[in-house]
């Protein structure tokens, strides 16, 4: 058993007495100090309080209690999760002046419920706001695949360091594409739920309309197990649901033989490179779908996006905006000011069209239960790599990269980001989408997947032995 | 909107002041080219024909 392990095998282990939590955690430890320089993902490790929880699982185990079923699994969260006792950075180098949090963040607390253990916080773009985990105050998470290239953001952290198996599961958030986009590019599983589905209180917003969180790992059963640790109502997140728990883990063995799939057609494929393309019909293979959707004005859909984006983003920091500009990562800074003008009624039509979209993709829901998309347009671009070409067209990387994704996210349906590896190239990964709330369909899809060999999260080659 | 009677830079320098956010000189040029983008992205949103009856949600339900 060591740190790179499945998140449920370890805690199957620890319950079973063949390991402890202490062993575990100590392990992790070892692993992050070893390699985290290697790839920068980590802006925080916590390893007295992260000892410390894992002797209490040991003694719950000793004493016949039942510490959960993530007992003893090490995670770590991007660094906009309030974790009790630390300033919450959100990738910033003004947040260092606040104050410490006086709780952690629901999410952490519901994980630390289930017997899972904190042992740090991971890099990001700041304040969410990026694709590619290049900080300018805590520098740019690489891609454990290759080094060379980017991890992807804005949870890079999160996503490269489950990719090198430094722990088995991390949280992160996704607005427009921030827990989707690393996952395909860091080749791993990264889940972003309904939106409201999951609590996102204690943690740094961007643009609380589309603000999501979710888990990162490297095995459907590990995505299962952890988002069903974290359902549940929260009275400290006005958007958070109060639907019952609808626990995936006991679902993920149904099958697919009832669930009409299908492709996104039209604007999902275009603009994509041949190995983005290929993983997307490996996945519709396997899965014998050969139908295809249109989704109408989904372009519009990523401007409305966008718009939001930057306006409700820029509110939020209008106060530092106007008298800590200089502080700011040159990455984010001229979009948030730019974003602080945008007119009122630019936002509200873009809130409007939302609705209107929303009403669209509903339609198409009633005829299909599951939908096919790629996640970014290319594997890991080269870090500081500006623009690229794509069908002859040369295109900025930064915004593309949330191409696919975008659009989504806009009207807060679940989509998992699932990992395809290439022979000898890069990993890439596909979205499967659904109606909101039924996560445990894209569950069920994924593990059919899964069984069949057609994705994987394997540990990056350069990070793979103890 | 007619765009050739528009100057964005001094919209942007005007409407920085309108929401008391000090510009720097050297920061000004990126927000300019930044408000642009923002105002051709918009364009697509702001164009297309909406329903009276679509308004934005409160509480967004997904």
């Amino acid at each position: 058993m060591t740190p790179g392990s499945e998140a449920v095998s370890i805690a199957a282990a620890v319950h079973q007495g063949q390991t402890t939590a202490q062993a575990i955690i100590e392990a992790t430890l070892d692993r992050i100090a070893a390699q985290n320089e290697r790839f920068n993902c980590f802006t925080t490790v916590t390893p007295e309080t992260a000892l410390k929880a894992a002797q209490d699982i040991d003694r719950s185990v000793v004493s016949g209690h039942d510490p959960g079923p993530l007992a003893g699994v090490p995670f770590a969260v991007k660094n906009l999760f309030d974790m009790a006792g630390l300033t919450t950075l959100a990738g910033s180098k003004i947040n260092r002046d606040h104050p410490p949090a006086d709780h952690d963040a629901t999410a952490i607390a519901f994980l630390k419920g289930a017997g899972a253990i904190l042992v740090g916080a991971l890099n990001m773009d700041e304040y969410a706001y990026g694709f590619v985990t290049d900080n300018s105050h805590y520098g740019a998470t690489l891609n454990p695949h290759d080094p060379t290239r980017m991890a992807g953001g804005s949870s890079g952290g999160s996503a490269a360091a489950v990719a090198a198996g430094l722990v088995p599961l991390s949280l992160g958030s996704d607005t427009n594409g921030s827990i989707r986009v690393p996952a395909a590019l860091c080749g791993v599983f990264g889940f972003k739920p309904t939106y409201g589905r999951l609590s996102r209180a204690g943690t740094a917003l961007f643009a609380s309309s589309l603000d999501h969180i979710g888990p990162f790992a490297r095995s459907v059963r590990d995505i299962a197990v952890t988002f069903d640790a974290l359902q549940g109502p929260d009275s400290r997140d006005p958007v958070c649901t109060n639907r019952p728990v609808d626990a995936c883990w006991p679902q993920l063995q149904r099958g697919v033989e009832d669930l009409r799939i299908a492709i996104a057609d039209d604007y999902f494929a275009q603009g994509m490179e041949p190995a983005v393309a290929t993983a997307l019909e490996q996945v519709a293979q396997a899965l014998d779908v050969s139908q295809r959707l249109v989704i109408p004005e989904t372009y519009r859909a990523r401007a409305a996006a966008y718009v939001i984006t930057a306006c409700e983003g820029s509110n939020l920091h209008l106060p530092e905006l106007r008298t800590r500009v200089q502080d700011f990562d040159p990455a984010t800074r001229d979009r948030f000011l730019a974003g602080a003008l945008i007119p009122g009624s630019w936002y509200l039509q873009a809130q409007r069209f939302r609705r209107w979209y929303r009403d669209r993709v509903r339609e198409i829901f009633q005829t299909v239960d599951i939908l096919l998309a790629p996640t970014t347009p290319c594997p890991a671009p080269k870090i500081g790599q500006e623009s690229m070409v794509i069908n002859g067209e040369e295109i900025l990387i930064r915004p593309h990269l949330g191409l696919y994704t975008q659009p989504l996210s806009f009207i807060g349906l679940p989509v998992l980001s699932v990992p395809v590896h290439h022979a000898g190239g890069l990993p890439t990964g596909v979205q499967l989408v659904a109606a909101p709330d039924n996560e445990a369909l894209i569950l069920r899809v994924a593990a059919v997947l899964e069984a069949r060999g057609i994705i994987s999260a394997p540990i990056a080659k350069i990070c793979q032995g103890p | 909107m007619d765009e050739s009677k528009l100057d964005v830079a001094t919209c942007v320098e005007q409407w920085a002041v309108l929401l008391d956010l000090p510009l720097p000189p050297e920061y000004f040029p990126g927000v300019v080219d930044n408000f642009a983008r923002i105002m051709a992205i918009a364009k697509l949103v702001n164009e297309f024909p909406l329903p009276e009856a679509i308004e934005a949600a409160p509480t967004f339900q997904p």
